[in-house]
């Protein structure tokens, strides 16, 4: 069917792929390929080290390079990542948080190394750390610091790039930890509100000039498999912010309180299990956001149907830019009104929503804002809760997801024939590592560290440190150089883990059954089973970590958990220092065969060769297989979602003999 | 295991309670990097509650010390306090004692819930008191009944300023007012802020000031003598029970014979104790 002639078609939102991987270079290429079939906007995936502050060949970075994202080090690395890409016409996405400010200053100098001019540069840094610290990882440094480091984004950007978006204050990651609509919408709008009261606090920035600001603020929101509640979480979100944009800061102009949003669709949801089906998720969960005009997005980016098995190559992401093209441009979609307004389902829904996360807010804003919610661990426990929750529900099959805990019974999917992920090309860290040490040597020394003096001394006496991370990038001042000044400076964060010790003891027959089996273990072994979770490398993945802890201890176990981007010599010194009976390591960035088995020679040289040990996370088959040769005695992945299970095969593993190594 | 303990008086004992997130651990971080340098080994004990209807526990978290991760100068063990009631874990003493022999200074870090001050107090040499800028006034201090066993005292968070003063000189004032003896009436008040590392020399310094005069004043002795007793007297009560202690002949008889063998080492003296109430059970049947 076609679409009358004479229609009027509002125009689309723009359509992203979150991508990047290898090298730079790789990247550009698949940039450019993206772009001729139709995506309208570049989201950039930086890697690991990257996004966390190291070169390529720090230490930390081994076997994390170009996996899951490109990998930037300094200026030409990210020259050669827009090479022949028209900047002044671009809108460029950069998930980077804790160093975007670095990022951007790269950005800038790249722009400036080939004749664009930074005033007309759009895009958007992601740079919300307070959903680092809750969900995604990748901060640095502690909280108060960064959020001084927002500001001076914020503050540089809105008379410099003034298209620019300096900070997308994130709610999808809270979803993706298990947030419920209500924190989602709470919690990312006390972070919207610590950055704005601190901005205004600047006595660089004019108070004229906070409408502005407050315009530019944008958001990046999850849209979950039930729509129906979502469409109304961002009218709810909508309505929020254009009241507390006018009664905190006072802007009177309606258009600079618009709630400004893109989105990325669920991916926690999406199945390891019959992967085909996810696509049907996607399209109801991309309906979400696209439905109410009024509340539409501007932006839309959506994961693969192979989500839960790793990484996602070309065709794949085609894919899924098909179903944002048929959504635009084939169904009517855009022909209407706000096709909601005037029904009274929605319009309760959305109150109720905006009650209850109002109240939420003034917990938080009450304790302190945000950085007080974020020591305290208050906000952390509370979507470690949530999804405790929902784990316990999935398993107790309370809700359904197809495939999983219902309707299992199915056909082998013909798209899991031979290749169905990315392989990162294996050779790219090396690459990389080459080119860094030859950048290095090539570059001026004094201007190097001149540099790198300048940004000591303007971020000691309080300045803006854009203009000198910016002369930095020029300079050939490293991503991993740029960021251990300020780490000597600030110092860094471990962030609270969010897994309390609640009272909690319920749960299912299945589960007193393996209660009693921990405890008849503690028997035999004199004391109680205790267990570490580990979890090694930059892998910011939290979720499988803390439920298996959560369960752990709810089964009677004794739990060692310190939280995520721990060295492999830390995680064996803890298990010997600890006196565990078991080590269970999470790795959900693909970089576990390095990993995992640098964690094993650690054991043997600590004389623990015979500990057993387990991994859980995304793990292809042919790599399970070995770990487990290597010595790993089990390995789960996200299609092991019945935690009991889980723990009573650990008393198994901890049960049977050791195999004779 | 060891057979005697370490030569007298050997590592420091130092127990560290205080409120949950008081910045106990955050504290133990920045001890370890002040100790490190000047060549002491640390050794830490976490003792965190169990939970009473699983039996599991979560440990770790409250354990952020990373200055030492893969230092073998600095060892970190957690544990669940299962034995008693927000009380410490017989395991906790074995730890110290077992770790006193070989590490410079034995940390033990505790969440503090009024009652559990005695516990710890009967573990370590010189006891901690971990508060926090607006944590109570003077009455409340005392009603906690916190104030009876802690050597020294600091109030963390210094960096939160004036408010963290005003819970200093609250601190102060009721050590004063409470019922305290004489050794005790010049116990410190420091300020500390634990995540800047400030302060942390000055309560070093403290702590080894209060051990330097319990050696000086001959009762560094008496303290761990007390403390043994203490814990062996539990340890027995725990496997055999009122009735068994009994058969021995009472609380004081054991009392007697833990003070009379102070030479031999705790576990020696635990396992033929722990023989002889087994055989004065057998006969009374
Ligand atoms: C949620 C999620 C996130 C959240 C994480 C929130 C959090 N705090 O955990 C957010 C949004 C922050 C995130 C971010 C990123 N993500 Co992500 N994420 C996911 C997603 C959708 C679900 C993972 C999850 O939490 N599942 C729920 C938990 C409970 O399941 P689980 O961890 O698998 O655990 C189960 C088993 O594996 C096992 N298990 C796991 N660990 C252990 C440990 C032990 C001891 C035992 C016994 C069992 C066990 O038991 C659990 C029970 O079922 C997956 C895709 C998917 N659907 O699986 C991608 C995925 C893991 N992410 C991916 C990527 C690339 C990223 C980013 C690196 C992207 C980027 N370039 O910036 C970032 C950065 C994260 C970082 N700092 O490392 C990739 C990894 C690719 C790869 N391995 O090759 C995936 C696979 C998506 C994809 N296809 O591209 N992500
Ligand atoms: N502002 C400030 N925060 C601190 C200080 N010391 C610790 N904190 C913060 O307080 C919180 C709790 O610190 P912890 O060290 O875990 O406290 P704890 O007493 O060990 O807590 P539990 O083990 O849970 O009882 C963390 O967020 C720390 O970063 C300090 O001196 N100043
Ligand atoms: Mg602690």
């Amino acid at each position: 069917m076609t679409a009358p002639e004479n229609a009027r078609r509002d125009s689309p939102w723009m359509f992203r792929t979150y991508s990047g991987h290898s090298s730079a270079r790789a990247s550009n290429e698949l940039y450019r390929t993206n772009l001729s079939k139709g995506q309208t906007g570049l989201s950039v995936a930086f890697d690991l080290p990257t996004q966390t502050g190291y070169d390529s060949d720090h230490p930390l970075a081994r076997g994390e390079v170009g996996k899951v994202g490109v990998p930037i080090s300094h200026v030409d690395d990210m020259t050669a990542l827009f090479k022949e890409l028209p900047l002044e016409k671009m809108n460029t996405s950069m998930t980077i948080n804790a160093n975007a400010a670095w990022l951007l200053a790269l950005y800038v100098a790249t722009a400036e190394r080939t004749g664009a001019d930074p005033k007309k540069l759009q895009g958007t840094t992601q740079n919300d750390i307070v959903k680092e610290y809750l969900s995604r990882g990748t901060y640095i440094f502690p909280p108060e610091a960064s959020l001084k480091l927002i500001s001076d984004i914020v503050a540089y950007t809105v008379d410099s790039i003034p298209k620019w978006n300096p900070t997308n204050i994130c709610s999808y990651h809270l979803q993706e930890a298990g947030a419920t609509p209500v924190q989602e919408i709470a919690y990312a709008l006390a972070t919207a509100i610590s950055v704005l009261d601190l901005v205004r606090s600047r006595e660089d920035v004019p108070e004229a000039a906070i409408p502005r600001i407050v315009g530019r603020i944008s958001f990046f929101l999850n849209s979950g498999i039930r729509f129906i509640e979502e469409i109304c979480k961002v009218r709810a979100m909508a309505e929020l912010w254009d009241e507390i944009t006018l009664e905190r800061y006072g802007v009177q102009d309606a258009k600079l309180r618009r709630f400004r949003y893109g989105v990325q669709v669920n991916s926690l949801g999406l199945t390891e299990a019959q992967p085909e089906n996810n696509v049907i998720r996607i399209v109801l969960e991309a309906l979400g956001v696209t439905l109410s005009k009024n509340a539409r997005c501007r932006a839309l980016q959506l994961p693969a149907w192979n989500e839960a098995l790793g990484l996602p190559r070309p065709w794949d992401q085609q894919w899924s830019l098909r179903i944002q093209q048929i959504l635009a441009f084939e169904s009517d979609l855009l022909e209407h009104e706000d096709i909601f307004d005037g029904s009274h389902v929605i319009v309760e829904k959305t109150g109720e929503l905006k009650q209850a996360a109002r109240r939420e807010l003034d917990v938080v804003l009450e304790m302190g804002g945000t950085v007080a919610a974020i020591e305290n661990a208050y906000m952390k426990q509370r979507l470690v809760e949530s999804q405790t929750a929902r784990a316990r529900a999935i398993e107790d099959a309370e809700i359904t997801v197809v495939g999983v805990n219902a309707y299992t019974n199915a056909e082998p999917s013909p798209l899991m024939d031979g290749q169905w992920i990315l392989k990162v090309d294996e050779s790219a860290e090396q690459e990389q590592v080459e080119r860094l040490v030859e950048f290095r040597s090539k570059r001026n020394r004094a201007d190097v560290e001149s540099a790198v003096q300048n940004l000591d001394d303007v971020l000691r006496n309080g300045g803006n440190i854009m203009p000198a991370s910016i002369r930095a990038a020029h300079a050939g001042v490293t991503t991993g150089e740029w960021a251990d000044v300020l780490r000597s400076l600030y110092g860094e964060f471990r962030a609270p883990t969010g897994v309390v010790a609640t009272e909690g003891s319920g749960g299912s027959q299945a589960t007193a059954n393996t209660r009693d089996r921990v405890h008849r273990l503690a028997d035999t072994l004199g004391r109680p089973l205790k267990i570490l979770i580990g979890k090694p490398g930059l892998d910011g993945h939290s979720n499988g970590a803390e439920q298996i802890a959560v369960k752990a201890r709810n089964v009677g176990m004794e739990v060692v958990y310190d939280g995520i981007r721990l060295e492999p010599g830390e995680i064996a010194a803890s298990a010997r220092d600890e006196g565990v009976h078991l080590v269970g390591l999470s790795i959900l960035s693909g970089s576990h065969c390095v990993l995992v088995i640098d964690v094993l020679d650690k054991l043997r040289e600590l004389g623990l060769g015979d500990l057993p040990v387990v991994v859980g996370g995304i793990i292809p088959e042919e790599d399970a297989n070995k770990l487990c040769q290597a010595g790993v005695r089990r390995v789960y992945t996200p299609k092991d979602f019945d935690l009991t299970r889980i723990m009573s095969d650990i008393v198994d593993v901890v049960e049977e003999p050791s195999p004779a190594a | 295991m060891l057979d005697r303990e370490t030569p007298f008086p050997g590592a420091a004992r130092i127990g560290l309670t205080g409120a949950p997130g008081a910045g106990k651990s955050t504290l133990l971080d920045a001890l370890v990097r002040e100790l490190r340098p000047k060549g002491e080994t640390v050794a830490i004990v976490a003792v965190d509650p169990s939970s009473r209807t699983t039996g599991g526990a979560l440990l770790g978290d409250r354990v952020r010390v990373r200055s030492g991760a893969s230092d073998p100068g600095v060892f970190i063990r957690s544990m669940a306090a299962r034995d008693q009631l927000g009380g410490l874990a017989e395991s906790a003493w074995s730890a110290v004692v077992i770790l006193a022999a070989a590490f410079d200074r034995v940390f033990v870090e505790t969440v503090g819930v009024g009652q559990s001050e005695s516990d710890v107090a009967a573990l370590v040499d010189t006891l901690v008191y971990v508060a926090t800028p607006g944590t109570g006034d003077a009455l409340q201090f005392m009603k906690a009944g916190i104030l009876e066993y802690p050597d020294v005292f600091i109030v963390n968070k210094a960096d939160f300023g004036a408010a963290a003063k005003r819970t200093a000189s609250e601190l102060r004032g009721s050590i004063n007012l409470g019922d305290r003896g004489v050794s005790h009436t010049e116990a410190a008040v420091i300020l500390t802020s634990a995540s800047a590392g400030e302060g942390i020399d000055e309560l070093v310094s403290a702590i080894d000031a209060h051990r330097q005069k319990l050696i000086d004043d001959d009762a560094l002795r008496e303290r761990r003598l007390r403390g043994r007793e203490i814990q062996l007297l539990g340890a027995l009560e725990r496997r055999y029970g009122a009735f068994g202690i009994e058969q021995f002949g009472g609380r004081r008889a054991l009392r007697e014979h833990v003070r009379q063998d102070d030479s031999v080492s705790a576990f020696a003296l635990l396992a033929r104790l722990g023989l002889e109430i087994e055989e004065a059970l057998r006969k009374s049947h």
